[in-house]
């Protein structure tokens, strides 16, 4: 019986296998381009969220034009966009996705390497579109594109036309992602490997990509007509010319609403794999929380219209949608409920990945919670475009997606670069993290309640009571003091990480105490992954870890058999499929 | 590709146990493809769906104008076409691979031979000046070569047809003459499955329906800016016939693209009965363009 090997950092692995810049720009490995999406990905957020930085700033100090009018709706748009179609979309599928699914299969690779690489080159190529649009007159829409505006009020703006470009070929790169993943997830299973021995996160990859094939191909369609209307004027979403603006709407949203799910279901993938292994205890409810995401998956697609409540759609449409969209709370309280009763009695480790997952299920929660707000009929109307709704996508997108992002990228972290990064200072981010992040976006919910509309770029004036303007003043105060020290928090982690790759510890080949297969090759994993195909156990069964002083990390217990040998399991001998 | 030497045929990748699973797999892949296919034209699909629903007329005005000869010549060249390419993958599988070249390349000029009728068909709505959009009322360039527009002799449209008609002593209630709300209620009767009730005292209406789409031998119908009872927003139909048919032709052009790739491969015997997945995939893709015309055709030229 071998020992989990150690450290490898300086024998053959994937990341010292072949040099030069040509072996990383159109390498076939999954590994690689995994690094390259989170690399590029995380180069957006940064833009992103510098954006975000200035829009705070401005508001802090209404009035006094830090920003001009248009360079505000040029700033939030590009927030906007960058954040969602360059950052979270690709975040967790892309980039940890694609490092992690192979390996976590048992897999040398997913099944298609070249459209892998592909989707990554279109990545680059969007991205180069979305920068484009800020050189060619700027882009002030919005993310969402919304017609007439988008054709008609913003006509002097050249940028609307590169920038819909960009959302297209981004689309596709997410497509083909997707329709790697299931095809991975179909074929290239290794024997023993049932789809409920799967750990959760692949359970979410694949409710993610068959979500990414199916929806992402109408936003296509959608921004198509848009250029093709904006180019040429004729007429689809024009009223004057016959056509229907609100059709728009109901296009963009019937992708753009799946589309949150794509950013939150594999994060709530990751959440299921970091309440387990750094509980140390096996994870409760698998079959729920597998189900639970393709219940979502299903549910996402048939609430599109709650996007529209004020939009002009028929009476009964609304009710039927309201209705439709608390039905996906069922779905998702259960992943909650399942999270807490894995963390009961289990042996919490309070590291950074685990704190980052603590952090998701509270802030999930409330932004789930205030989903519910949103999706009945009556309050909508009041809440409608107001910073609740900015509060509320936040909680959901930033403070779930993202923090599930950054958690899973603590998580594997000594597995993509063999390195472990400073502990104490990894957790005082991450908790710097939460703090901002609520201070940021909990004022946002009051604001939005006492009726601050978003996008705003002012909020003083004649048309405001003065006790208002105070009252909305003191709120962004707060919520840009929040954005500050949540600043502060993300380029600390940057910092410690960055450090981690040139100073870090060689980190051990196991050292959280995962059992699922990727904890199982060395860090960082070797060109091929895995040397012989693995045998798979249940990958939720802590109890035959055990901790190894000398190696710094988790071992197989010497009196218990690996997968394969002896009698333990009949799955994993290929009897039982 | 990194080939570790041992007994891997050289079309198999690394990451493959087998054969079997590599073309399982693709054909998956493809599959899944389609499915985004069929979603990108089923926004489209949608769109005409709630246009035809919203403004029924328009389809039926504007369909006039297209030439149903056309089309069915290149729904059969296309369907033609999606035979050969179904040999094909029969015979690669059968390792014929004389046989193989030559559906293949079958396949190809059928598919230039629908690039070319539709081109037939551009020109002219160009020429006509039926265009998508606001340019769509200027009407056509060269007024004189148009064989819509009317000059010196009355304008004859779908209300004077029915004055002929029963100048000829047929029985055409007033009533019965064509407006737009009366065509709007014929178009939709049109759209339902079920057999329309009759129209009309003893069913008069079924006859104005009929005569309304004047066969275009005979009566020409005129150029939509000169014809008074022109709906509102006709070039709405056109909008949508650029749209799905423009983007239906971008797919033969790559679908040509693709089968020109395979017939080089073919040529260099790549394909044989070991391996012919490319072949197959190519030909699966082939299907569903073939597949989205026939649900054009009855469309834009059939139904009005």
């Amino acid at each position: 019986m071998t020992s989990i090997p150690s450290n490898t950092l300086h024998t053959d692995n994937y990341l010292n296998h072949t040099r030069g810049f040509m072996s990383w720009a159109f390498t076939l490995d999954h590994k690689r381009i995994g690094v390259m999406y989170l690399v590029s990905v995380l180069v957006a957020f940064f833009f992103g969220g510098m954006a975000a930085l200035a829009l705070r700033t401005h508001l802090i100090a209404p009035g006094t034009e830090m920003l001009s009018e248009d360079a505000y709706n040029q700033m939030f748009t590009l927030h906007g966009a960058i954040m969602v179609f360059l950052v979270i979309i690709p975040s967790v599928p892309a980039a940890l996705g694609n490092f992690v699914l192979p390996i976590m299969l048992g897999a040398k690779d997913v099944a298609f390497p070249r459209l892998n690489l592909f989707s990554y080159h279109l990545w680059v190529i969007g991205a180069i579109f979305f920068l484009m649009s800020l050189f060619t007159g700027g882009l002030d829409t919005g993310w969402t594109f919304y017609t007439p505006y988008s054709t008609d009020t913003a006509s002097a703006m050249g940028g609307v036309i590169p920038a819909l470009t960009g959302a297209f070929i981004l689309g596709f790169s997410s497509i083909f992602t997707g329709m790697n993943f299931i095809v991975t997830i179909h074929r290239l299973r290794p024997p023993g490997m049932t789809w409920f021995r799967m750990p959760l996160f692949l359970w979410a990859l694949y409710a993610t990509a068959v979500i990414q094939v199916l929806a992402t191909p109408v936003l296509g369609i959608t921004l198509m007509l848009l250029i093709v209307e904006r180019a040429f004027g004729i007429g689809i979403f024009d009223p004057a010319l016959g056509g229907d603006p609100v059709l728009y709407q109901h296009f963009f949203w019937f992708y753009s609403h799946p589309a949150v799910y794509i950013m939150i279901l594999p994060a709530m993938g990751i959440i299921s794999e970091l309440v387990s292994v750094h509980s140390h205890k096996h994870i409760f409810g698998y079959r729920f929380i597998a189900f639970s995401s393709i219940a979502i998956a299903i549910f996402g697609f048939l609430v599109w219209g709650h996007h529209m409540f004020v939009s002009g759609q028929s009476a009964l449409l609304n009710v039927i949608f309201s209705a439709i969209t608390f039905s996906v709370s069922i779905p998702s309280a259960i992943k909650v409920f399942n999270w807490l009763a894995t963390m009961y009695k289990g042996s919490i480790s309070l590291n950074a990945p685990m704190l980052y997952a603590l952090s998701f299920i509270f802030i999930f929660t409330i932004g789930g919670l205030t989903g519910l707000h949103l999706g009945t009929l009556a309050t909508d109307v009041h809440l409608h475009d107001t910073y609740f709704v900015v509060a509320h996508f936040h909680y959901v997108m930033m403070g779930s997606a993202l923090f599930a992002m950054i958690g899973g990228m603590h998580h594997w972290w000594p597995k993509i670069t063999g390195r472990m990064y400073h502990e104490l200072t990894s957790q005082i981010g991450a908790i710097t993290v939460f703090i901002g992040f609520n201070l940021t976006f909990f004022p946002q919910f009051m604001l939005g309640s006492q009726g601050m509309p978003r996008r705003y770029h002012d909020y003083t004036g004649d048309m405001w009571l003065p006790e208002t303007v105070e009252l909305f003043h003191t709120y962004h105060f707060w919520s840009t003091i929040g954005s500050y020290v949540m600043a502060a928090g993300f380029f600390l982690t940057a910092g410690y990480l960055v450090h981690s790759i040139f100073r870090g510890k060689l980190a051990p080949a196991n050292p959280w105490g995962g059992r699922s297969l990727e904890w199982q090759c060395t860090s960082p994993p070797p060109h091929d992954n895995f040397a012989k195909q693995p045998t798979v156990g249940d990958c939720y069964d802590f109890s035959v870890l055990r901790w190894d002083e000398a190696e710094q990390g988790y071992t197989w217990r010497e009196d218990v058999p690996r997968p394969g040998e002896g009698d333990r399991d009949p799955y994993e001998k290929g009897e039982l499929e | 590709m990194d080939d570790h030497g041992h007994d891997h045929p050289p079309h198999l990748g690394h990451h493959w146990a087998d054969s079997q699973q590599q073309f399982e797999a693709g054909k998956l892949g493809m599959w899944l493809f389609l499915a985004t296919e069929v979603l990108l034209f089923g926004g489209l699909f949608v769109g005409y769906a709630v246009w035809r629903g919203n403004d029924p007329e328009l389809f039926q005005y504007g369909s006039q104008y297209l030439d149903t000869w056309l089309g069915a010549v290149n729904t059969a060249v296309l369907i033609l076409s999606s035979l050969t390419m179904a040999m094909a993958v029969t015979y690669a599988q059968l390792n014929k691979q004389r046989a193989l070249m030559v559906c293949l390349v079958l396949t190809f000029l059928g598919a230039c031979g629908f690039m070319t009728i539709k081109y037939i068909e551009y020109t002219d709505k160009f020429q006509e000046g039926l265009f998508p959009g606001a340019a769509f009322y200027d009407g056509p360039k060269d007024r004189a070569a148009s064989k819509y527009w009317v000059e010196g002799r009355p304008v004859i449209t779908r209300e004077t047809l029915l004055e002929l008609k029963r100048g000829l002593g047929e029985r055409v209630p007033e009533s019965d003459i064509r407006r737009p709300e009366r065509t709007r209620a014929i178009a939709q009767a049109e759209m339902s499955a079920i057999e329309p009730a009759a129209i009309g005292p003893r069913g008069m209406g079924e006859d104005i329906r009929r005569e309304l789409r004047p066969r275009a031998d005979e009566y020409p119908p005129p150029h939509p800016v000169q014809d008074p009872n022109r709906p509102t927003n006709a070039h709405m139909f056109f909008n949508i016939y650029f749209m799905m048919t423009g983007l239906h032709g971008i797919h033969v052009l790559v679908g040509m693209i693709v089968i020109g790739w395979l017939i080089v491969r073919a040529a260099k015997g790549h394909f044989n009965s070991e391996y012919y997945t490319p072949v197959d995939l190519g030909g699966l893709y082939w299907h569903i363009v073939d597949l989205i015309w026939i649900f054009l055709f009855p469309l834009f030229y059939l139904i009005h």
